[in-house]
């Protein structure tokens, strides 16, 4: 019996959750496809969300209303906000997850959402129309779902393989079978493919660690939750634990390297050199005397304990052995082992902006298959495959379709997605801040003022979500104009005890805030109604200040890069035709197909001349249009 | 809001005239900072003596006019300065705009650009305009960076790497707080950031310093003792600035002369003579190989090559000869002598003293200046581009120096970096993070 659906998303890990969560919040009727419904959610690798640049993206997935930063506040066991010293642009909520507080947390949420089934069933191939566009998914017992759009969000499965030492396994996740059909399909269809990989460590078992002799780390008291819905964090918080490797470690690693997938070629895919293997650090960092390893409990009934520190692709025999010679793990049972995972992945350059493949129209990717890390890297890039599919499933024709976009200079999700489609995933692709040209405007404390209304201008954005945050947009904007409208001169200041220059102009309080040594105490006593703004508003209003400086400089940068941003290549754009660009810079042109003049600029060797013939071809092709067709 | 931009408009090279335009919001601001004028007549000429607001020191007479938006060549206001076509006067007036509010250099291209993006510009025109600044851009960074000489050229890449490195260890501070390979890392470039700050405020100042007509074409006099260089220099300059005597070495030091032969601004140097000095020196042999030394290195420098041989000699100086390079043009002096010099290739023979051949040899230096401030004139203008981008470095690494935050510390090393980086081409994020996970050990 064939179903339908507006859009069906493949994958049920963080990619598919949240693609899934947000076409059915756009009103479009969804499937959530995956192998086993008991898998939705399922953290493969590290239990842990966000961090810096990843917990920006968490909190701008929830200010898109979208499902992980509730999730995480449901099963988050240790909550840390990361750089608490310096600056607000630079903190980055993280918290250790329960896995299974955390899988069910997000079971419980899709099984109730609003136009979205949950089917268990293996995608093994697509269905396509006569005109090419995607129309379903063929199972494999043969039965077919259709659907106006697909979302593939298959993460590591596309040929995986596990690799523990010289054996290898066709795995998607230890213990899961590999998405075989999917990668035929992709191949079939010419989608360009490459091969990356990533590492886990061994999982020990908690009730044999010595955790007496170990450094401890505590969660933060009190919590700071991801959701801007989550008033309290109420899971109970644990410990983390510290050890370190010892010089015992790095002999047995460095006398058995041979034996290592990585250091035997056994692995042709590319590894992130952020989160190197221990074999990695063993060599590359030799004159380091030991590296840190965090001891992250899995959960808090679940005795398995995640050693953060050494991912490794070794056999079982040394994995063994190197484990026991770290302090406090010398008696550690071993759970699961280590392993390194190949996969294929498909080069993101291939994409729209919307994440809708530019081969087959319809069919949208997200997640790790686009050769990203991390969960909230995938999340992300589900929940803007997830609107997009669904605008483009519920529009008469996909001509008209809107869409639906961030930029640079708004959200890390528009810098995700721009480096991706721009600049492709030479290695796994990681957010930093680093990233974020303007980091001091794309804050965590921030991101529904960036972004919620655009959520609800889009229509991604419910009911709940929308009367919070009206409330605090509200108080926000009366506390701003307070804060503004409270003036006084250097000479009135000066009588309160607040020395500034004497040159007469009025300040505002906002102007004074921005000053060192001036504090919001101080300042109340002076204008006694500002205690009347809240509390989470007064730290709002003092962030502004403290960057305001640097958000002028920004304006400027932020009005040319718009102009670039507005200036639209054409889909077709013939670069054969455009005059005066060297061949290397028409390849690299035509690798990316860029949709814009800005993104054109952004790709790694297009020159400033380049981008200028560009300029003139399509300012050129504009005058030449017929003007018939604005009606 | 929208910058105002300026740049040498008409084409570089030896000129009476050079156009400098300005364009944007505040073109007619900074004209009337510049000038006196009171009420600026749209597209009508003004003639009036330009100062700089600054220092209040004369840049030139010249003649300005102005283009309201949108009817000029970007579609913004335009300033047009039809100035003095000399390097120095060019240099004065592009240093008096760049302190001007909210006014940089423009990019390459950038006037065309604003035109475009304005409707002001003929499409066929559009096409010869940008085929010139396809051109120019292409070439400029490496053509700028050739010219700047080596020892420049090593001091700007060096400078890049520094900031890059000390950008890399701010941001690994700020991206890995978990690590304890980090812990403070961006403290040990507090060092590094104050040296490369130094070395490029001092940059900066040495710039300053020095007569403009300094930097004009540096021709250096080179020859054995006795071979008349500074006879000649004196005939040159018709006046007497050398010390001219029958002993050989008078000239230890070297001697500039600041002229102007036939419209192009030139120093000649008068060196010390070149020759082989013993192994034991006495006080006054330590000083003559020191003036040689000087005289060397000066040639090395140099624009042109004068090598001078004595016309009454049988054999080239063999020291004379060993400078010969493409730079040189080759002179035989006492002409009013009897001529013994076998030179087997062109060579011009002058008298200092009855100035025979001089103005063939003053033809040649001539022809050679303005092949040559051809090239010299575009490094004018990268010249100011380079101080540009190093003083707005400048400025934003001692805002780094003082920030209260560590991301307010990187973002102004970021700015530098980006500044920099229009010297030496850009520098990348990804350029950024290769040193972080080249230095450090990250994976948690």
């Amino acid at each position: 019996m064939d179903q339908t659906y507006d859009v069906i998303v493949i994958g049920g890990g963080h990619a598919g959750c949240e693609a899934a969560a947000a076409s059915a919040r756009m009103g479009a009727q969804t499937a959530l496809l995956t192998h086993r419904l008991d898998t939705i959610g399922i953290m493969s690798c590290n239990p842990a969300i966000g961090g810096l640049g990843k917990g920006h993206l968490v909190r701008e997935i929830d200010a898109l209303d979208g499902v992980m930063g509730r999730v995480i506040d449901r099963a988050g066991i240790q909550f840390r906000m990361l750089n608490a010293s310096k600056g607000p642009a630079v903190r980055g909520p993280r918290a250790q997850a329960d896995r299974k507080l955390y899988r069910l947390a997000m079971q419980e949420i899709l099984q109730n959402y609003k136009n979205l089934s949950l089917v268990e069933g293996a995608a093994e191939d697509l269905l396509l129309d006569a005109d090419g566009s995607v129309c379903g998914v063929i199972l494999g017992d043969g039965t077919t779902i259709k659907a106006r759009a697909v979302v593939i969000t298959t993460g590591t499965f596309l040929r995986g393989l596990i690799h523990r030492g010289l054996e290898k396994t066709p795995a998607g996740r230890v213990g899961e079978k590999p998405a075989i059909g999917l990668a035929k399909t992709l191949d079939r269809l010419h989608f360009p493919l490459g091969r990356l990989k990533t590492g886990t460590p061994a999982r020990l078992d908690g009730r044999t660690i010595n955790w007496a002799i170990l450094e401890e780390q505590k969660a933060d008291d009190p919590q700071i939750p991801f959701s801007y819905m989550t008033d309290k964090i109420r899971v109970p918080q644990i410990s983390c634990h510290m050890t370190y490797t010892t010089a015992e470690t790095h002999k047995i690693i460095a006398d058995n390297l041979h034996q290592s997938a990585m250091y035997s070629a056994q692995i042709s895919g590319t590894g992130p050199r952020y989160c190197p293997s221990i074999e990695d650090k063993v060599v590359r960092f030799a004159d380091k005397e030991r590296h840190q390893i965090f001891l992250e409990p899995e959960g808090l009934d679940d005795p398995s304990v995640y050693p953060n520190g050494i991912s490794t692709s070794m056999p079982i025999d040394v994995q063994a052995a190197y484990i026991r010679s770290i302090p406090g793990l010398e008696k550690a049972e071993v759970f699961e082992w280590g392993y390194a995972i190949e996969y294929d992945y498909v080069d993101p350059r291939d994409l729209k902006s919307t994440l809708e493949t530019k081969r087959i129209a319809g069919l949208f990717l997200a997640g790790q298959i686009n050769g990203t890390t991390g969960y909230e890297e995938a999340a992300a890039q589900g929940l803007m495959a997830g609107i997009n599919a669904a605008l483009q499933a519920g529009s008469v024709s996909r001509e008209t379709a809107q869409i639906f976009t961030l930029d640079r200079a708004e959200a890390y999700i528009g810098v995700l997605i721009d480096d991706l489609i721009t600049r492709g995933a030479p290695e796994p692709y990681r957010m930093f801040t680093s990233r974020a040209e303007y980091r001091l405007r794309l804050r965590a404390d921030n991101a529904d003022q960036r972004l919620t209304n655009r959520g609800l201008e889009i229509g991604c954005v419910g009911l709940e979500r929308n009367s919070f945050w009206q409330n605090k947009a509200q108080r926000l904007g009366r506390g701003r104009a307070l804060v503004q409208s409270s003036v006084a001169t250097p000479s009135m200041l000066e009588k309160q005890g607040i020395h500034i220059k004497m040159d007469g102009a009025r300040r505002s309080v906002f102007d004074l805030l921005a000053m060192p040594n001036v504090t919001w105490d101080k300042l109340q006593m002076i204008w006694p109604e500002l205690e009347e703004i809240d509390n989470d508003i007064r730290e709002q209003i003092e962030i502004d200040a403290l960057y305001a400086g640097y958000m002028e400089r920004h304006d400027a940068d932020i009005e040319a890069f718009r102009k670039d941003e507005g200036l639209i290549l054409p889909r077709d754009l013939d670069y054969k035709a455009v005059g005066s660009l060297s061949n290397e810079v028409r390849t690299k042109l035509e690798a990316v197909q860029p949709e814009t003049l800005g993104a054109a600029s952004r790709i790694p060797g297009v020159t400033p001349a380049a981008v200028i013939a560009l300029l003139r071809h399509v300012k050129r092709k504009d005058q030449k249009a017929p003007k018939s067709d604005a009606a | 809001m929208t910058q105002t931009i300026y740049a040498l408009a008409s084409a570089s090279g030896k000129a009476g005239i050079a156009v400098v335009r300005v364009s944007g919001p505040q073109a007619l601001s900074s004209l009337e900072a510049l000038s006196s004028l009171r009420a600026v007549v749209r597209r009508k000429a003004h003639y009036f003596t330009l100062t700089d607001p600054v220092s209040r020191e004369t840049i030139d007479q010249a003649i300005v006019l102005f283009f309201e938006s949108p009817k000029s060549y970007t579609g913004e206001d335009v300033a047009e300065y039809h100035i003095h076509g000399s390097k120095a006067v060019l240099d004065s007036l592009l240093k008096a705009l760049s302190r001007q509010p909210n006014h940089r250099l423009a990019m390459p291209g950038e006037f065309t650009r604003r035109a475009f993006e304005n409707g002001r510009m003929d499409l066929t025109e559009a096409e010869a305009v940008a085929d010139l600044i396809d051109a120019q851009t292409q070439l400029q960074m490496s053509q700028a960076m050739n010219q700047m000489g080596g020892a420049l050229r090593r001091l700007y890449e060096g400078w890049a790497t520094a900031l890059k490195k000390i950008l890399a260890h701010m941001e690994a501070d700020l991206e890995f707080p978990d690590e304890d390979d980090l812990q403070g890392a961006h403290k040990t470039q507090q060092t590094a950031l104050q040296n490369v700050l130094d070395q490029m405020t001092e940059h900066l100042s040495d710039e300053r310093r020095g007569e403009r007509l300094r930097q004009g074409i540096q021709i250096a006099v080179l020859g054995a003792p006795n071979a008349g260089k500074s006879s000649l220099v004196n005939a040159l300059a018709r006046r007497e600035v050398a010390i001219v005597s029958d002993l050989a070495g008078t000239t230890r030091d070297i001697i500039e002369v600041h002229l102007d032969l036939g419209g192009y601004p030139v120093t000649l140097l008068d060196t010390a003579g070149l020759r082989e000095l013993s192994v034991s020196l006495d006080s006054h042999g330590r000083i003559e190989k020191e003036g040689i030394n000087r005289a060397l290195y000066r040639a090395e420098q140099a624009d042109i090559l004068l090598l001078l041989y004595d016309g009454t000699q049988a054999e080239p100086d063999p020291y004379t000869l060993s400078l010969t390079d493409e730079r040189a043009i080759v002179v035989a002096s006492k002409a009013d002598q009897p001529q013994n010099l076998m030179y087997d290739a062109p060579i011009l023979r002058v008298s200092s003293h009855t100035d025979e051949g001089m103005s063939n040899l003053l033809a040649a230096i001539t022809l050679r200046c303005a092949a040559m401030i051809t090239n010299l004139e575009q490094p004018a203008l990268s010249r100011a581009r380079h101080r540009d981008a190093l003083q707005q470095a400048v400025v934003a690494m001692k805002r780094s120096v003082d920030a209260a935050l560590p991301e307010l510390a990187a973002e102004d090393i970021r700015l530098a970096v980006r500044h920099i980086g229009q010297i030496t081409g850009r520098i990348d994020v990804e350029d950024v993070l290769d040193v972080v996970f080249r230095d450090f050990c990250i994976g948690k």
